[in-house]
This record gives structure tokens, C-alpha cells and sequence, in this order.
């Protein structure tokens, strides 16, 4: 996918290299000299593979060989490779589970390679929900060429007929004699694959797929259970120290003067507006960091009072779609409807803060850190350090999530930068406070939408305007013949970029109420009113099967208990989420009783990985859609601990969570880990409307 | 108050440590002991990812001071399987998938044990109640809950 095509609101994927060092002179020229010779080798490799040349950009291109995705070792081994990062949304398994299918061999034979710079084909990150849909095809092609390679090689040393050979459990057979081969016989001596060409072999039809399409368990999860899993945060190495960077009070500050007595032991590191200590223990360098006594200087600074409005004020038209004429459609409709919704800024809190590892060694560069962007990160770090990224190797342990936080390498720059100065290792793992404070948000948002609508419930216009929040997800699927869809950037107060699913929660939130508002004002039912106005059979599948498993319309809202619900499309997704809350009329407690949820992404990899997907989705926007919100004062967050960020605890869950999985075999799969999480805040605001006739039209509806 | 400490029993056995009385129990384990399993979430005793076991209770070793754990058994989810086998309740969270990014898995188990320990067959009230001060972003709650009733089940 080329960067422009990425969404708008990616913002931190535009932002300008938060690190360019001041390195010693004598230290940079001998880094580069080194790195030349490398970088020669590494592309002659790639020009190899590729067919020449690097791709447009300066990418490499998709190695269109086998070899870079695939090995079989002559002990048998399987190993898999791809650049895609396993953030907890299971596309380890996931992507497994395809090798296997197509090369005919157990799940747990095969040891998928993820995420490490060296070893893996390049991968624009881990985002965008692209795995499903694009890795997974890709991989599956390796496995069947090389099957079918495989077969080729059988005929050969069996003597047999192809159509008579059968691959099945890591074997080959000749149906005829039941003389079989093991794979690892098959490439002794061999090296075919290495070079052969991803080809058109026949993959599995998803009528014959016994390994996709069930419910795998979680490839690493004893790891997980038992901690032997080593996150970025548990990395160690011999000498390694542990850092800690003292951050600007404000954003934007610069450093002024800093107390550089250090404790024995501890290296103080100051470069422009970086200054970072490295010592042999955490609370070492705590109480270093400390001592150093920054002096920050700053200009005045915003708070977030005012944030709508300067949202409003500084906001930009950038994409625009139209249809019809806005005049035209307000003209013929019976009631017009104009209402502003608004979105907090949110933090992604990954339970595993930002960390890396760092480790300098004859010139190169090595980083463990938690990102889904491990090929962005790396060209952070050459840049950073004015090195070609061949001398840079970003290695990905399975992460302690990310949701879209992390897609930016600050912290693996920072530990590199401490790790040059102290010729040691350095490990440097973010406090909650940081992750609160310096991490990007997700965009706050201001929504204006004006409709028209028919007395017999046909929508003639549609209006919508969204200030900051993003395009995702902000076209509508109703049937309107008038409509002008606007997205306005504007200068955010707080940084911000990526978040799960993007702007579409906004824009869903924003829709999906307004849709309600207009069902009550003509009294018609919320559900058929949506269905009369839509044509989309996926999305009305949603909604129906939603509302059947849901039982709606059978109960009247009123008296402190309402069901409302809403839905949507968005990166490939189908979601109806349908709620049932009680609340007192003041809102002072509210409860989610009951959370229906009807997803449909084409033909499902892992039902029970997926159900896991929708269900954490729903939960995660619980919160955003109740209670999350960043808050600032002075350019500083001001909330930045769970205990003043209140995030979905067990209390907050559903009395009863149910989801059902549209499996529909005849689509391609579509990624899961975004779009589920976009109906349950519309479902809450009018569920509580109908509880208690309050219109709640801001996220959070809880502050 | 001894002002540093110099021994702990972890997982059944006195290892060595050299440690000041007040250092947090938390980066006893992991840095000097490398028992990474208990994660750093938040410092402050808000999240529950570093959650171990004192005498079978279920604390925060972020912020317990090494010294008022220093004549008490404590168990890390490294102490949990036996001989290879996995203890019930990580094997309810295996089968229940109870979990996707694992992050919280180890304090969430850890959690669920000192629970079992004091009620072995808790209301799914009493579960949510026990683990609320526990945190999983990815939102697997409800999974956590099934394999926590699992296992009460089992027993």
C-alpha cells in the first residue's frame, strides 16, 4: 500500500523525525564506513530475489521467490516468514494456521518467523486490519508452491504419477503402492525452493479447509501462561543498563540547563533537547533521571477547555464527497435535523508500556522493542543516527499489545541513543505516566451532521462533517440520494495518530445516533427505519441477525431500562452491536446489561480467535464510549495514571456478552481486530436515550 | 528494620538477594532474579499486572517493599507448574483462550489462584469482584471468568 493511500488521520505516520542526533564526528564516520560494505551485500540480496532493483519509494519489493518466506530444513523443520507483528490480535496463529493448510502439515510443526528486520521479507506494519486480507493470501501462495514442489520432487524419487501422490502430514504418497516420503527426504541435497518462484499453485478451497477455518489454539500460548514469553519489556543481555529519559514538563519545551554530576555507575546522555540517563539498576536510573534537575523553557501552552473550538477554529477542508445537492434533498424533506457530536481524545494504554533494547556491536545497530511497525522503526533508527538501515536490525518480540500505538519507534531510538553512549546494552521500558503523556492519542473530534428526511421515514439528505477525528468509516451506507461528506483537519493541541479502528468509532458514533435522533423525531422504529433506507444485504444481514438473537422489539425501553444499538461497515467488516443498559435518571448508575454483537468478515480463519476479537473489541469501546478520556492543562496530561484514567475493569463488564459470527465462505477473509469495536458506542448513547430520554451526543457519555 | 535484605523464599526454595529493605518486590524479581514473568503495567498498584503471591495471598509487588515479604513464601506464575504439568488454573485460561496479548495473563492467574485459595468455588460475582483490580486492555473478561469458574468446577 503506498503512504499516500494510508488514511489522514494516521498523523503519526507524517510527523517529522522526533530524533536526528548531534554524534560525535569521529564516531559517525567510522559507524558509516563500516555500514557501507553491508549495505552493498544486502542489496545485491534483495536485487536477487526481487528480480532486480528496489521497489518504488526506495521499498524492496514482495520477494517474489519462495525462499524468503519459506524453509524446510533436510531435519524437517518448517520454518515461515513474514514482517507482520503479533500485537494479541492472533495473526500468529492466523497466518500458521494458512501455511498449514496449504503444505499439508500440522500447525504446530511450523515456526513462524515475525517481525525481525533481518530475517523477514519487508512489511509496510502491522495495521490497517491488512493481515487477514493480504498476508494470509500470500502466505497460503508459499505453501501451496511449495507443496506442489514438493509433489514434483515425490514423482521423481517414487517414480509415480503425480495425480497418484496425496500430501498429508508432512508426508508424501503414492496412493498406488503406499510408498510414502517425509518432507525433509524430499529436499535433501535439494535447494529448489530457495529460488523457485511464488507461483498460481491451486490453494485449498475453502470447502476442503480442515486447518483454517477451526478454532487453532493460540500457537504460543503456553509461553504466555506459564511467563516464559519474553516481551521487549523482559528482554535482558550481559552488562545491559536500564534507562530512563526525563521528559519536557509541557509540549514543545526546550532543554535549558541540566545538574550533570552523575552517581557512579550512572552515564548522563544530552543531545539537543534529549537528555537520558543509563544505570545498572531501574531505580537507579529513576533517582539519576531525577537529579539531573531539568530546567525546560516553553511558551504558553493549551488546555483542553477550549478543545472543540480550536478544533473548529484551525480546522482545514482536505477530502470532500458529494452527491447530489444538499439544497435539493433539505428542499423535499418534511423535518430537518442538526446536531453536533463530540469525541475526547483517548489514550491506547497497552498493558506493556513502550520498551526497547538496545545493542550496539561493531557498528550495527539491534533494537527489541514493541511496535507494529518494525521496518518504519528501522528507518527511524538509521535516520536517527545517520546510518543506513542495513545496519539496523528491529527485532519484534510478540507484544504486549498495541492497538495502534505503536507504530512509532521514539522508544527504540531513545535506548539506541543511551546504548551508544555507554557502550553497553540498554533497556529502556516507558512508566505508565509516559505512555500516558508522550505516546500519540487518538484524535479528539468535533461532528456536525444535518439531515432531511420524508414523513414516510426516507432520508432525502445527508450532510456530515467531521473536524479532526479522520475519514475512516465516514461514508454512509444508507441510501441517500443528497449527500456531502466532508473530512477538516485541523491543529491538534495534543499529538496524536492511529488508533484501533480509526476515526470510523467517531464517525459510527456520530451516524448511528443521528440515525436514532431521526427514528424518534418520526416515531418510527429505529431498526426498520435503517433497514427502509438500506440496501447493503451484508450490512442488513448484521443488523437482522443482531436483532433476532438480541429479541428486539419485544420489550419496551422506558422507566431506567433501554435498548438501543448501532452498526456499520468498515475494512472489509460487517457489525451490528445491540445494547441493553438500566440507568437513574441523573446517570449516576448505569449498567450494561446485555451486549449482542453480529460480525461478518467473509470466510472466518479461527471462529474462536475471532470471537475473541469481536468480544475485546466491544469491551475496549465500552470504555472509550463511557468513561476514557486524555484530559490536559498547560500542554501537560493531567490524568495520566490508571487511577485518574479509568479504563474497562471486570465491574464494567456486561452482565452478558453474546456474539455471533457471520461465516461466509464464499468471501475472502477480512481483518477483525478494528471494526467490531465501532457500534457499541452508538449502542450504549441510545440505549441510555431510551432509558431516560437524555441524548448523550459526546464521547465519553460518562465523564 | 534491616536495611537491606538478603534472602527470600520464592517458588519453594531461599534464593540469595541483596536488596534495600524499601526496593519494591517487583524489580527484585525481574532484574535481579530475571523471574520476568511479573510485568511492570503501572507502578501503582492499579493494574495487577505484577501480581505474586505472599503466603497465599494475592499482592502487588510493584509496590510491596522487599522487606515486609521477607519471611513469607512467595509464589510468581513461574511457581506454578509442577514437573511440567500446568496448574488448573493455567490450564482453564489455555482452553478458555482466556487471553491475546498475555500481557496480564501471569498477574490475572496469579490473581485467580489467591482467590481459589480463599473460596474454591466463587459466584461469578465473587470472580469479577476478586480480579476487578486486575486489568486486561484487549477486553477478555469474560473468558477470564470461564476459566476461573472452570476450574472451581473441575475441583
Amino acid at each position: 500500500m503506498p503512504i499516500d493511500s494510508f488514511e489522514p488521520e494516521r498523523y503519526e505516520l507524517a510527523e517529522p523525525a522526533r530524533y536526528k542526533f548531534d554524534l560525535d564526528r569521529r564516531d559517525f564516520f567510522r559507524t558509516l564506513g563500516a555500514g557501507f560494505l553491508v549495505l552493498a551485500v544486502v542489496e545485491s540480496i534483495e536485487a536477487q530475489e526481487s528480480g532486480g532493483g528496489r521497489g518504488r519509494g526506495g521499498r524492496p519489493p514482495m520477494p517474489q521467490v519462495v525462499g524468503p518466506w519459506l524453509h524446510i530444513g533436510e531435519d524437517g523443520a518448517i520454518s515461515a516468514f513474514t514482517g507482520k507483528a503479533e500485537v494479541g490480535q492472533n495473526t500468529r496463529t492466523a497466518l500458521t494456521q494458512g501455511v498449514a493448510e496449504e503444505l499439508r502439515v500440522p500447525v504446530s510443526s511450523i515456526q513462524l518467523v515475525m517481525a525481525d528486520t533481518d530475517r523477514v521479507p519487508y512489511d509496510a506494519g502491522t495495521f490497517g486490519s491488512r493481515s487477514m486480507p493480504d498476508m494470509l493470501p500470500q502466505m497460503r501462495k508459499v505453501g501451496a508452491t511449495a507443496r506442489e514442489l514438493l509433489l514434483d520432487r515425490a514423482a521423481v524419487l517414487l517414480n509415480a504419477d503425480r495425480p497418484q501422490l496425496k500430501a498429508s502430514d508432512a508426508k508424501i504418497t503414492n496412493t498406488a503402492t503406499g510408498k510414502s516420503l517425509g518432507y525433509s527426504d524430499l529436499v535433501k541435497g535439494q535447494n529448489v525452493m530457495a529460488t523457485a518462484p511464488v507461483g498460481q499453485a491451486q490453494l485449498t478451497p475453502v470447502s476442503d479447509w480442515s486447518v483454517l477455518g477451526t478454532s487453532a489454539a493460540k500457537v504460543d500460548g503456553r509461553a504466555m501462561v506459564t511467563g516464559a514469553h519474553r516481551y521487549s519489556s523482559d528482554q535482558k543481555l550481559p552488562g545491559m543498563l536500564y534507562g530512563c529519559v526525563e521528559r519536557s514538563p509541557a509540549m514543545g519545551a526546550t532543554l535549558g540547563a541540566v545538574n550533570n554530576t552523575p552517581a557512579e555507575g550512572v552515564v548522563v546522555v544530552r543531545d539537543k533537547d534529549f537528555v537520558g540517563v543509563a544505570a545498572p539498576s531501574s531505580a537507579a536510573a529513576r533517582q539519576a533521571a531525577a537529579s539531573l534537575k531539568a530546567q525546560w523553557k516553553g511558551g504558553p501552552q493549551s488546555s483542553d477547555n477550549d478543545l472543540f473550538a480550536v478544533l473548529k477554529d484551525t480546522a482545514k477542508p482536505r477530502a470532500e464527497s458529494t452527491k447530489g445537492s444538499i439544497d435539493e434533498g433539505l428542499a423535499v424533506a418534511d423535518h430537518q435535523l442538526s446536531a453536533i457530536y463530540t469525541v475526547a481524545y483517548i489514550a491506547h494504554a497497552p498493558l506493556e508500556p513502550r520498551a526497547a533494547l538496545a545493542q550496539w556491536q561493531d557498528g550495527k545497530l539491534t533494537v527489541w522493542t514493541g511496535t507494529q511497525r518494525p521496518f518504519g522503526v528501522r528507518r527511524e533508527l538509521a535516520d536517527a543516527f545517520s546510518i543506513p538501515e542495513s545496519q539496523v536490525r528491529v527485532i519484534v518480540p510478540d507484544t504486549g499489545s498495541g492497538y495502534g500505538g505503536k507504530h512509532t519507534g521514539e522508544t527504540a531510538v531513545e535506548a539506541a541513543r543511551l546504548a551508544k553512549q555507554t557502550g553497553k546494552p540498554v533497556k529502556l521500558v516507558w512508566t505508565r505516566e509516559e505512555e500516558f503523556s508522550s505516546a500519540y492519542a487518538r484524535p479528539a473530534g468535533v461532528i456536525e451532521v444535518r439531515s432531511g428526511v420524508r414523513k414516510d421515514g426516507t432520508l432525502t439528505a445527508w450532510d456530515f462533517h467531521n473536524y479532526n477525528s479522520g475519514g475512516s468509516g465516514i461514508a454512509t451506507l444508507y441510501d441517500i440520494p443528497h449527500q456531502r461528506v466532508h473530512f477538516h483537519p485541523s491543529q491538534s493541541p495534543l499529538r496524536q495518530g492511529s488508533y484501533r479502528g480509526l476515526a470510523a468509532t467517531a464517525n459510527h458514533f456520530a451516524r448511528e445516533v443521528h440515525m436514532d435522533e431521526i427514528a424518534h423525531t418520526l416515531g418510527k422504529d429505529p431498526l426498520a427505519f435503517r433497514l427502509a433506507n438500506l440496501k447493503d444485504p451484508r450490512l442488513r444481514d448484521v443488523f437482522e441477525r443482531a436483532a433476532e438473537a438480541f429479541h428486539w422489539g419485544e420489550t419496551s425501553s422506558g422507566s431506567g431500562r433501554g435498548f438501543g444499538f448501532g452498526g456499520g461497515f468498515e475494512k472489509g467488516g460487517y457489525v451490528a452491536t445491540f445494547a441493553e443498559v438500566t440507568a437513574d435518571t441523573d446517570l449516576k448508575r448505569v449498567r450494561v446489561e446485555r451486549v449482542v454483537t453480529a460480525f461478518e468478515c467473509g470466510a472466518v480463519v479461527n471462529p474462536d480467535c475471532l470471537r475473541n476479537q469481536v468480544e475485546g473489541g466491544v469491551i475496549m469501546g465500552l470504555g472509550a464510549a463511557l468513561f476514557e478520556q486524555l484530559r490536559f492543562e498547560n500542554g501537560r496530561v493531567s490524568n495520566a495514571r490508571f487511577s485518574r484514567y479509568r479504563v474497562p475493569r471486570f465491574a464494567d463488564m456486561p452482565t452478558a456478552i453474546e456474539t455471533l459470527l457471520v461465516d461466509r465462505k464464499d468471501l475472502p477473509s477480512a481483518g477483525a481486530g478494528e471494526t467490531p469495536i465501532v457500534g457499541i458506542a452508538p449502542a450504549l448513547s441510545n440505549a441510555l436515550y431510551a432509558a431516560t430520554g437524555k441524548r448523550l451526543r459526546s464521547m465519553p457519555l460518562l465523564p | 528494620m534491616p536495611e537491606r535484605i538478603t534472602k527470600l523464599n520464592i517458588n519453594g526454595k531461599d534464593v540469595r538477594i541483596d536488596a534495600a529493605a524499601d526496593r519494591p518486590l517487583l524489580y527484585v524479581l525481574r532484574e535481579d532474579l530475571d523471574l520476568t514473568g511479573s510485568k511492570y503495567g503501572c507502578g501503582e498498584g492499579q493494574c495487577g499486572a505484577c501480581t505474586v503471591l505472599a503466603d497465599n495471598l494475592a499482592i502487588r509487588s510493584c509496590i510491596t517493599p522487599v522487606d515486609s515479604v521477607a519471611n513469607k513464601r512467595i509464589v510468581t506464575v513461574e511457581g506454578l507448574e509442577r514437573k511440567g504439568k500446568l496448574h488448573p488454573v493455567q490450564q482453564a485460561f489455555l482452553e478458555a483462550g482466556a487471553f491475546q496479548c498475555g500481557f496480564c495473563t501471569p498477574g490475572m492467574i496469579i490473581a485467580a489462584v489467591g482467590l481459589l485459595a480463599k473460596n474454591a468455588n466463587p459466584s461469578d460475582n465473587q470472580i469479577r469482584q476478586a480480579l476487578n483490580g486486575n486489568i486486561c486492555r484487549c477486553g477478555t473478561y469474560p473468558r477470564i471468568v470461564t476459566a476461573v469458574r472452570e476450574v472451581s468446577r473441575a475441583d
